[in-house]
């Protein structure tokens, strides 16, 4: 399968987004998407931690765990390096750009526990990605993933002074918001298609 | 007594799907099949139950600092285990769950039942309340699939129920239905009993 990583690209925002074909990420993208700010910061350092340990973790699959013949311990090195990148994101930013600090850092640890970057990088095994395809991969999820989370907020946000059934107030609102802009996003289904 | 009481707490009373909306992304990914949604409760019950086990067993031993990271590495033992014993003897159901079964790790709930129970309890509490946290989750799981395979494909666990007559409802298969059958469940659970009676 040559894909052209463009092509993957744009099929990771469009028509298999990682939250509203694949379900993943959905835990912050519910509980941080009140306001449209805090989830521009938070789709913004989703985005950089998924291209780069997409990267990270395809070099480490790749030549560490295949030659070794211990593929069945990608689930705990992927999330090692998860957790370590995210760490020395943090490091790194608070030391050198503190206002960057302020408007990101806050959501770095958050995103060790995103699912979307574990899948992320379990799909890229799967699919047999190429390095290029797997950073297309990995950056076309996490804008995808923007994408869907400021669509969310920003609707949220108008909803938020109309009447809703008690029962369905906070989660379950939130779930039929996201219900209908996926079914929005499956008239994307056709332009591109990956598997 | 206490027993039966920690179950159905965190079964039913404290349930992390409905109650805490927790670990929703798989609950939302495989629910197109009941025996799917089957055999991803059963290894949510076994990673729960023996990862509560085990972190209860050496909470007094971990420092406090790196506590996360050990717990995660726990937890991705025992899903490690779940995952190879499907690709052994069920490799055509590993192969439909693909990524999923992986992604238990990240699921919060078992995360989140870590910190809320097995931190503070015996050993042997904290297994029980993993399962019960697991039984509720999959108690979610089936009744989302149940809707979503009769309407979508006709057939429970794979049985044609419905006639030739049936129409299938594509959308069921599809990725929205997912969100909308999860919103209403939530709805039904949440609406406060005197607007129900």
């Amino acid at each position: 399968m040559e894909l052209n990583p463009l092509i993957i690209f744009i099929a990771a925002i469009f028509t298999s987004n990682i939250l509203l074909t694949n379900f993943l990420g959905m835990c912050s993208f519910l509980s941080v998407s009140k306001e449209v700010e805090s989830s521009l910061g938070l789709g913004m350092a989703v985005v950089f931690v998924m291209t780069i340990t997409s990267a990270i973790n395809y070099a480490v699959y790749h030549f560490v765990l295949v030659p070794l013949d211990i593929i069945y311990l990608q689930y705990i090195i992927f999330i090692i390096v998860i957790a370590a990148f995210v760490q020395l994101t943090e490091m790194v930013v608070e030391r050198f750009s503190p206002i960057l600090y302020y408007s990101l850092g806050i959501f770095l640890p958050l995103i060790t526990v995103n699912c979307a970057i574990l899948g992320v990088s379990l799909f890229m095994v799967i699919r047999n990605y190429t390095f290029l395809q797997s950073i297309a991969y990995g950056a076309g999820s996490g804008l995808g993933w923007l994408l869907a989370i400021l669509a969310l907020a920003g609707i949220r946000q108008k909803v938020k002074e109309k009447y809703v059934p008690s029962g369905l107030a906070g989660a379950g609102l939130s779930l039929i918001i996201t219900g209908i802009m996926a079914l929005a996003f499956v008239g994307f289904s056709g332009i591109v298609v990956i598997q | 007594m206490k027993i039966k009481e920690i179950f159905v707490t965190s079964a039913f009373t404290e349930n992390s799907v409905w109650r805490q909306i927790l670990g929703i992304c798989s609950a939302l990914a495989v629910t197109n099949l009941m025996m799917n949604s089957l055999v991803m409760g059963l290894g949510v019950i076994f990673t729960l139950a023996l990862s509560g086990f085990t972190i209860s067993l050496i909470r007094n031993y971990i420092p406090k600092r790196i506590r996360m990271m050990v717990q995660t590495l726990i937890i991705a033992s025992y899903v490690i285990i779940v995952d190879l014993f499907l690709k052994a003897f069920y490799p055509e159901i590993s192969r439909a769950l693909g990524p999923y079964v992986g992604l238990i790790i990240t699921n919060c709930i078992i995360m989140g039942r870590a910190e809320a129970f097995a931190g503070k309890n015996s050993p042997f509490d904290s297994m029980i309340d993993g399962i019960g946290a697991g039984v509720g989750y999959t108690i979610v799981l089936l009744v989302i699939a149940f809707v979503r395979e009769i309407f979508g494909f006709g057939t429970l666990f794979g049985f044609q129920v419905m006639g030739d007559w049936w129409t299938k409802w594509s959308i069921m298969v599809m990725a929205p239905s997912a969100f909308f059958m999860l919103a209403i469940l939530i709805w039904i659970i949440n609406t406060p009993k005197k607007q129900v009676g």
